[in-house]
């Protein structure tokens, strides 16, 4: 238990989500362990035998988090949650607590109901019941929705010429930073060449994509998937793999179906599958590229539309971003399912952005040119949110 | 009241006479439903035998079932078991469920017996008793053919022959299998319970429900496991036969091997191919996990598919369905009737063809030949011939297709596990195989005391709401909570009904320890601590360390609030609501 203690906590600073020294996580099997001491503790303690649970995190988000949070708290005139509607909150969160009192009593109140909880000021308090993993999942996806209803709030805003200098100034500063780390992401990404002949060198290919892809943030949550198709056989990340941490959960799914082996494979296996089918492409690559993300939810229309409140899972509108097109669909199958949506949309292009959920891009030989895609698609994207506000 | 109806019908066998009661509301609030309430109601009786005219049959439905809440029409049946003399309870799917519900009753309570083979059927309010005597000896199907209700439940000629492992069935393939619940209906000479309901339980908010079934959905949608292209919509529970495989688990040749070299031409693609396989499932589910042949064929669930193969050393498919067949129509439960069989081959040293397993079965079902001795289960059959630590079972009831090398954390549920050998109660696969909520390693102990005690707590829950257990596989409590409130009114979090979810297993505790079940009952085979199993592709399957498993049973009854053998305490039962009395 200690260990994974230490791995989440390392894993929050390593990925920005908190500065070092921050996390606070706690254990309990027997008995409590902690990655660290804290005047905090009692309280959380506390938290954790008011619930029925195994792991707990208390931390600061780091900035731009913390500030987003405590904006999005104070302009939400004293609600109870924010309701962010990203695919991950509308999916998993459904919406985020807010605590403003901080109290064990008030603390457990909030967390019997949602996975996690914010105390505007101070920092997010998540759980698990089988792993610190789900605290650090939560903590990282309450960081992540955050974000993208901040700015996706904000352009709404400047569209409507509410936009207040001081938010113009946060904003400006996040994406001057973001752009930047993003830009970099490119230097020195040497990715192995293929095409791969072999089962070992494709799953080693997909491993190095996938953690190129984490070192660039391009991923919440460390979530995302990726595959390569050799032959008659599909290899695809596990589902809930860290894209950093792929070695051994790398399913290999035969294309017809022959063995159930992959049902761990990720949920997004369906699109892949049928993306491969439809166009002679060999890797995919999926992440949630923020900027991607914000403005797939960006619409004009909007507020006249008639399937307003419906835009994740049934826009009758052809929509792109940069030349890239914007699809409905929900996470994994069903009638909604991107799996419907996204193979038309992708093939013929270098990727698809599904709406408020993430960005997919291929690669015909490897994942060069997928990766590549995704920083490009990122960083078009980058430039024109920046079109939207600096035009307003 | 919203959700239940609030009434719970009393069947008198040996009077032929039935009552109605009504039950105040915070007993339902306390115990759910379900697995909870039929848990409170046996309570009083759990030291009889089973046979007993006083001992009841529950059958027990949940708030949710009948309404819009996904994959929520199951039910519980529950009593003592004939072989385990531990609590047991099933639940089912199927309509019986729905039917009860619809027929105005949360659950039903049999108690009594007859003196001659009795049908009794349940027709909205009322009840009506029939003579069976002409229909003794027949098949499940033929009976629910005949009786020809909404919903039927049955017992087969196994029960009526002895058999300690005999099933109930329900609307044809819906088992309660496990632990022989099928002799205590048998005990009261009952052949079938038939159903038939009209009516529809009241919902308190129709568009909270809503939002909890879109969520709910969504969820399911996203999960690899149930709606994913490989996942058990599509393949049936079967889907698991190769994640068995792959992750060297398969308990082969009565758990002395974990692989099995025909399994990948045995699997549920090879099932699908072979008998073209179309979804059904039970009432209000849209996974539809169940699976039948384009020629009626039911095809078999993963436990089954996987003990009548590699647990028995059978590579013949064909023999699998219909060994599947005989125990549905006999009424027997596969797991033990596999087990068992899979003993008595270790034991003789013997191999068994696929006419061989047609006949052992038949055999066993009819308390013929060698079955006169296999239909006491492989303990009983084991510790006669002087070598019970062959019978691969957890207080006498057969283990399933997980071994328990090959996954620590289900080591420790089939140990502590209120009804013995199940993997029910805990489920640990779903996150040390199928990565849900998030993956947890498999090989070691390590936080797996807790994880153990929270997931029974939410299983208990799930058997007394009665939703599908496959449905928290994507979906949790959380949604389901909402759903709850929607449907009965009642404001309960995930976290209020995990509360009852432990007040409800401690329950089934404190009913094991007034039977003298201690910590030694909570125990596994030795094989598992001695032997390893069949490693390879980088997977080494060692024997499950004892001093690890022995301090995580240990942790676990510190955090179920248990003393240091596994007894209930006067401070938990007093904290929990639960009547206490010293064992």
């Amino acid at each position: 238990m200690e260990a994974l203690l230490n791995k989440y906590a390392g894993k929050l600073t390593a990925q920005g989500l908190c500065d070092a020294g921050s996390p606070l996580l706690g254990g309990i099997d027997a008995e409590f362990v902690w990655n660290r001491d804290d005047a905090a503790i009692p309280m959380l303690a506390e938290i954790t035998r008011g619930l029925n649970i195994n792991s707990i995190l208390y931390a600061a988000p780091a900035e731009p988090y913390a500030s987003l949070l405590n904006f999005l708290a104070e302009h939400d005139g004293g609600a109870e949650c924010i309701r962010p509607e990203d695919s991950e909150t509308r999916t998993f969160l459904h919406d985020i607590p807010l605590v403003r009192e901080l109290s064990a009593s008030a603390v457990i109140a909030a967390l019997k109901k949602r996975k996690g909880a914010v105390i505007p000021g101070r920092g997010i308090v998540t759980w698990g019941t089988v792993s610190p993993e789900q605290a650090f999942v939560t903590f990282s996806s309450i960081c992540f929705a955050s974000f993208v209803k901040f700015f996706s709030d904000a352009a709404v805003e400047a569209r409507r010429g509410g936009l207040d200098p001081n938010t113009m100034r946060r904003i400006v500063s996040t994406i001057a930073a973001y752009d930047n780390y993003v830009s970099g992401a490119l230097a020195g990404v040497h990715l192995f060449r293929g095409p791969f002949e072999a089962r070992g060198d494709a799953i080693g290919a997909i491993i190095q994509a996938g953690r190129r892809t984490v070192e660039c943030r391009l991923v919440d949550s460390f979530f995302g998937n990726i595959s390569y198709r050799l032959g008659g056989v599909i290899y695809v990340s596990q589902t809930g793999s860290s894209l950093d941490e792929l070695a051994g959960c790398i399913d290999p799914c035969p294309v017809d179906n022959s063995s159930c082996a992959g049902i761990t494979a990720s949920s997004e296996f369906s699109a892949h599958r049928e993306i491969y089918s439809r166009t002679a492409m060999s890797a995919i690559l999926h992440g949630h590229p923020k900027f991607s993300v914000i403005m797939s939810m960006l619409c004009d229309k909007k507020d006249t539309c008639a399937n307003r409140g419906s835009c994740h899972k049934s826009c009758a509108e052809r929509r792109f971003v940069c030349g890239v097109p914007i699809v409905p669909g929900e996470v994994g199958t069903g009638p909604y399912g991107l799996c419907n949506t996204l193979p038309p949309a992708i093939a013929g292009r270098r990727g698809a952005i599904v709406y408020g959920h993430g960005l997919f891009t291929t690669g015909e030989r490897d994942f060069t040119d997928a990766f590549r895609s995704m920083v490009d698609i990122e960083l078009m994207c980058v430039k024109e949110y920046r079109k939207i506000i600096e035009t307003l | 009241m919203y959700g239940w109806t609030g009434k719970i019908l009393r069947i008198d066998l040996t009077h032929s006479s039935f009552t109605v009661e009504e039950p105040p509301a915070s007993l339902y609030e306390s115990y759910i439903g379900g697995t909870g309430l039929a848990g409170h109601y046996l309570r009083n009786f759990i030291t009889l035998p089973y046979d007993h005219p006083d001992m009841p049959l529950l059958l027990f439905t949940g708030p949710l079932v009948s309404t819009k809440s996904p994959a929520s029409g199951r039910m519980s049946i529950m009593s003592r078991s004939p072989q385990t003399s531990a609590v047991c309870d099933a639940s089912v799917g199927g309509r019986f469920g729905t039917q009860i519900k619809k027929a105005g009753f949360d659950g039903v309570i049999i108690s009594g017996a007859s003196n001659a083979w009795r049908g009794v059927s349940i027709n909205d309010g009322s009840v009506t008793f029939a003579d069976a005597e002409a229909i003794r000896g027949e098949s499940t199907s033929r009976v629910a053919e005949r009786v020809n209700a909404a919903s039927t439940a049955v017992v087969g000629p196994a029960a009526e022959n002895g058999v300690l492992f005999a099933s109930i069935v329900t609307d044809g393939h819906y088992c309660a299998g496990r632990g022989g619940l099928g002799l205590v209906m048998a005990a009261k000479k009952l052949k079938y319970i038939a159903v038939n309901g009209s009516g529809a339980p009241g919902v308190f908010d129709e568009d909270e429900l809503a939002k909890a079934r879109e969520d709910i959905f969504r969820l399911a949608a996203a999960s690899p496991a149930l709606k994913g292209a490989l996942g058990i919509s599509e393949f049936g529970t079967g889907a698991l036969y190769d994640l068995m495989h792959s992750r060297r688990m398969m308990p082969t040749d009565n758990f002395r091997a974990t692989r099995f070299e025909a399994a990948p031409s045995m699997n549920a693609h090879e099932y699908a191919q072979r008998y073209q396989t179309k979804k059904t499932g039970c009432a209000g589910c849209h996974i539809l996990c169940k699976k039948r042949g384009a020629g009626g064929q039911l095809i078999p669930e993963f436990e089954t598919m996987s003990h009548f193969s590699a647990l028995i050393g059978n590579s013949d498919i064909d023999a699998v369905v219909e060994a599947n067949r005989i125990c549905n129509e006999a009424g027997m439960d596969t797991i033990s009737a596999a087990s068992t069989i899979a003993c008595h081959l270790e034991l003789t040293g013997g191999s068994i063809s696929p006419a061989g397993l047609v006949d052992i079965l038949n055999d066993i079902a009819a308390s013929r030949g060698i079955g006169v001795e296999l239909k006491a289960g492989s303990y009983r059959y084991a510790k006669k011939l002087g070598r019970p630590e062959l019978s691969m079972s957890v207080k006498m009831l057969e283990l399933p297709a997980y071994d328990p090398r090959g996954a620590y954390g289900m080591a420790l549920a089939y140990a502590t596990s209120t009804r013995g050998g199940c993997h029910l109660r805990a489920y640990p696969i779903s996150h040390e195989i199928l990565r849900k909520p998030v993956a947890t390693d498999r090989f070691t102990f390590s936080g797996k005391a807790r994880i153990i005690k929270i997931a029974e707590d939410m299983n208990a829950v799930i058997d007394s709401l009665t939703a599908c257990k496959f449905l928290f596989f994507a979906a949790s409590l959380e949604e389901y909570a909402r759903a709850f409130h929607g449907v009965t009114g009642v404001t309960a979090t995930a976290h209020d009904l995990l509360r009852a979810g432990e007040r409800i297993y401690y329950n089934e505790r404190a009913m094991n320890a007034m039977n003298g079940f201690i910590a030694d009952d909570d125990d596994l085979p030795p094989r598992f601590f001695a032997d390893s199993g069949t490693g390879g592709d980088g997977i080494d399957v060692r024997p499950i360390p004892r001093g690890d498993f022995l301090r995580a049973r240990s942790d676990y009854y510190k955090i179920r609030g248990l003393d240091e053998n596994g007894m209930p305490t006067e401070q938990k039962c007093g904290e929990l609501g639960i009547p206490w009395k010293r064992s």
